[in-house]
């Protein structure tokens, strides 16, 4: 799992995970996402463009990305799901609470 | 710091279990060849039907021609206890009727990555150390954890010394609901990252072949979850407690396998991690919905009432601001019934609450707070109080209700509407883990978590052989309190999540888990059971119009053939200390029923069995736990003595239906008097058991098919 994160100029975070987000790398990334939250970066956007695969251990962390967010105030998107990822995100119905936007774009836009 | 054992295991040796029977009877019934199992299941199948038809020829001839109405109280009360138990038998019946034997999991998958988790609280660090050893041995690679709920230094060290993985809670859970082992668990599984997980309690030893055994099951992508049976090696002869459960765990798991329902008992047991965490994740969704509305309709309810408010304890701009966020409020009920995402409407909306509240309130805050805090449930000292305490009451309606039905000034419902909708944020503020992977919902939370994932699709399968071996109680105490608990988490997953109404449930799997929640309400019958005979005896009342012939030829295949089809299903085990206890424990399958319902209903906390012991010379005994089954006894004594000395002297000639309640008493009292010999019971002093010694052979499973 490769984290690339790029602070855009309102203060957004955008970070690209590329690879498998899943059991294996969860751990990982929801570290990642809280250390990020910890460094004052409290909105973010993930952009899973280029996420081959995603498990529900997966969509815990970035559960858990959002939790950190919200409790310093500030939120998590998420952007550019792949059709795997949206089914996904369909069979656990956690797309009733996370909107998957289509692009990095649309999701900083209403921030 | 985690043993990863990675050379290559040697081939399983087929071992072939020759001690087999050799009656020809015995031969037939017990497990073997598949023809003999064939005809086994068939006349199992032809008894479970002869004994549905049988019991039907009964009970109708009970309702239709043979009820007393002279004294209708009690023949209405024996009826309905004779209608539970033909009920009991359709769901025992429907469980064997699918009996499922399996022959092995066939070879594990070659590349799966195995976790196993020793769950222990305080237990004695030689004894989990025994275990940690064992599961270490374990052949197929795989990595072992330790899970110490008491997080203890020696355990700690111990974990060490033995080279194996240690998870205590971590930083989250402080101060938090740690919902016991289920949080444990959920904590652990956040920490580690294996396919497929197998429990283990701190003193169940793992024989080495015990996951290669079982792996195989889960090339079936949609399998989740294997169970395999308890036994435990301190048990002494006759089985004083009955822990081996031998019908539950042989033909009740098997016939519950067959409808995709096996039952999952917490440990010895291995699970699929994504069938866990997806049913964790759907959980989270479901109780978020759940709490943002519960959120919506408090806030629509305050405001309303603030505005209703004479002018004068309102300003303008203040009823201004009331209506602003009725609006607010008004628009994400609106948005959510669109289907948008929970997360922008709270986002929206929060947005918009903390813009109106932030102008108004910030003068009045301690005011505010001050006038808040006489809510039952909430602790209103600062803004971050404010916001725990009314997230608590989202999932407490009681007091939920107490805030909205109260009259407060506009300004504090406006704060208490912007801090509600604060408090159901996505974040589950109030709990350590926003994703709870196991079921908090009771005490028995295996039970309640693979409900969960039989509702979702996920198979199950249950493996009999022994491959995991533990420790039972030794004392009536403790199996008592063991007992008790089971019963009482059967008892809450009943009320809270009937399964009768669990959408995605097939009927089958329906009924085989409400058959579990059902055998516990059997405390109440079994009173109307041991009361009836003592009633005619003492006072001559008959609930039955007529003890005649045709009570015989209505009730005496019946009886013949249920003995038979237990005789069968249970073949070559002794099930009959199951059968005693089922009668024998009935005060606590009350108790069990009502503190449950208490639980679930009024919040009353769960309590236990607490009986002072006795200490009559130098051993414990325990009768004191079981007195109302020693009174029970002593009356149906007195009863039967009564009614035989009526008989003798000649009092009356009402011989049948005198000898037929005799004999039912005696029946009872067989029953009953399992509880003194286990109250009775003293451990061995002398006797240190031992796991088997490993690795010992294990039948061929394989080879039978």
């Amino acid at each position: 799992m490769d984290v690339r994160v790029e602070i855009q100029t309102n203060g957004v975070a955008v970070i690209a995970l590329d690879g498998r987000l899943d059991l294996l790398s969860a751990v990982t990334v929801k570290e990642r996402l809280g250390k990020e939250v910890l460094a004052g970066n409290m909105r973010l956007v993930v952009d899973l463009g280029a996420v081959t695969f995603i498990d529900s251990s997966g969509l815990g962390a970035l559960i858990g990305g959002l939790k950190a967010a919200r409790q310093a105030g500030g939120d998590l998107r998420i952007a550019r799901a792949t059709n795997q990822a949206l089914v996904v995100l369909k069979l656990t119905s956690l797309d009733r609470v996370l909107r998957p936007f289509a692009s990095v774009e649309e999701a900083v836009a209403g921030y | 710091m985690v043993s990863n054992e990675t050379a290559m295991p040697p081939p399983l040796e087929p071992v072939v279990l020759d001690n087999g029977p050799t009656r020809w009877l015995d031969r037939f019934f017990t497990p073997g060849t598949e023809n003999r199992e064939r005809l086994r299941h068939a006349v199992l199948r032809v008894l479970v039907a002869a004994n549905l038809i049988l019991g039907f020829y009964y009970i109708s001839w009970r309702y239709t021609s043979s009820i007393n109405w002279a004294v209708w109280p009690l023949s209405l009360a024996l009826l309905a206890g004779e209608t539970y138990s033909y009920i009991d038998a359709w769901f025992f019946g429907l469980c064997i009727w699918r009996l499922k034997r399996r022959s092995g999991a066939g070879p594990p998958p070659v590349d799966a990555t195995v976790d196993v988790f020793i769950t222990c609280y305080n237990e004695p660090i030689d004894l989990v150390r025994r275990t940690a050893r064992a599961a270490k041995r374990m052949r197929y690679p795989h990595k072992t954890y330790i899970l110490d709920d008491g997080s203890t230094p020696a355990m700690r060290q111990m974990a060490e010394e033995e080279d194996v993985g240690y998870i205590v809670r971590s930083e989250d859970w402080k101060g938090r609901n740690r919902h016991a082992k289920a949080g444990n668990i959920s904590n652990a599984l956040l920490q580690t990252d294996g396919e497929f997980i197998l429990f283990l309690d701190a003193d169940q030893v793992p024989h080495p072949h015990c996951v290669d055994r079982i792996l195989g099951y889960f090339k079936d992508p949609q399998m989740a979850l294997v169970q395999t049976p308890q036994v435990f090696y301190n048990v002494p002869k006759g089985d004083p407690f009955n822990s081996q459960a031998p019908l539950f765990y042989g033909p009740i798991q098997q016939g519950k396998d067959g409808w995709n329902a096996a039952f999952f008992c917490g440990s010895n047991a291995m699970i699929r991690r994504e069938a866990l965490m997806m049913s964790g994740v759907r959980r989270y969704v479901w109780e978020l919905e759940r709490r943002v509305h519960r959120a919506l309709r408090a806030a629509h309810k305050l405001l309303a009432d603030a505005r209703k408010q004479p002018a004068e304890t309102s300003p303008p701009h203040v009823r201004q601001a009331l209506s602003v966020l009725q609006l607010a409020v008004g628009g994400a009920q609106e948005a959510l019934r669109r289907g948008v995402p929970i997360q922008e409407v709270t986002w929206r909306f929060q947005g918009i609450a903390r813009d109106i509240s932030g102008r108004l309130v910030r003068e009045d805050l301690s005011r505010i707070y001050a006038e808040l805090a006489d809510i039952p449930g909430i602790d209103a000292g600062d803004a971050a109080d404010l916001q725990a305490s009314l997230s608590g009451l989202l999932d407490d309606g009681e007091s939920l209700a107490a805030l909205t039905s109260r009259q407060s000034s506009p300004l504090a419902a406006i704060e208490a509407v912007r801090s509600l909708l604060l408090a159901v944020d996505v974040d589950r503020e109030d709990e350590a883990q926003p994703i709870m992977p196991m079921s908090t919902i009771s005490v028995t939370e295996d039970m309640a978590t693979a409900m969960r994932l039989h509702a979702t699709g996920w198979r199950s399968a249950y493996h009999h052989e022994a491959l995991v071996f533990g420790l039972a109680p030794e004392d009536l105490r403790t199996a008592l309190q063991q007992r008790l608990r089971w019963a009482q988490g059967t008892m809450q997953v009943m009320l809270r999540e009937n399964p009768l109404l669990i959408h995605g449930l097939s009927w089958g799997q329906k009924l085989m888990y409400f058959a579990t929640g059902w055998t516990y309400l059997s405390g109440f019958f079994s009173l109307v059971y041991l009361a009836s005979p003592v009633l005619y005896l003492f006072f001559g009342i008959l609930p039955v119009r007529a003890l005649s012939n045709d009570f015989f030829w209505h009730l005496l295949p019946f009886l013949i053939v249920n003995q038979l089809m237990f005789v069968v299903v249970g073949w070559g085990k002794t099930t009959w200390r199951g059968q005693q206890y089922s009668l024998a424990l009935f005060p606590l399958w009350i108790t069990a029923v009502i503190s449950a319902c208490e639980n679930v209903w009024f919040g009353k906390k769960l309590g236990f069995v607490v009986t002072p012991k006795t200490r009559p010379g130098g051993g414990i005994t325990y009768y004191g736990l079981v007195r109302t089954q020693i009174i029970t006894m002593i009356i149906l004594a007195l009863a039967a003595f009564w009614g035989l000395a009526r008989l003798a002297l000649g009092v009356t000639d009402d011989g049948w239906p005198i000898l037929i309640n005799v004999l039912w008493i005696a029946y009872d009292l067989v029953m009953l008097s399992a509880v003194l010999d286990a109250a009775a019971f003293q451990p061995y002093q002398d006797f240190e058991p031992e796991p088997p010694p490993a690795p010992f052979p294990l039948p061929d499973l394989a080879a039978s098919s």
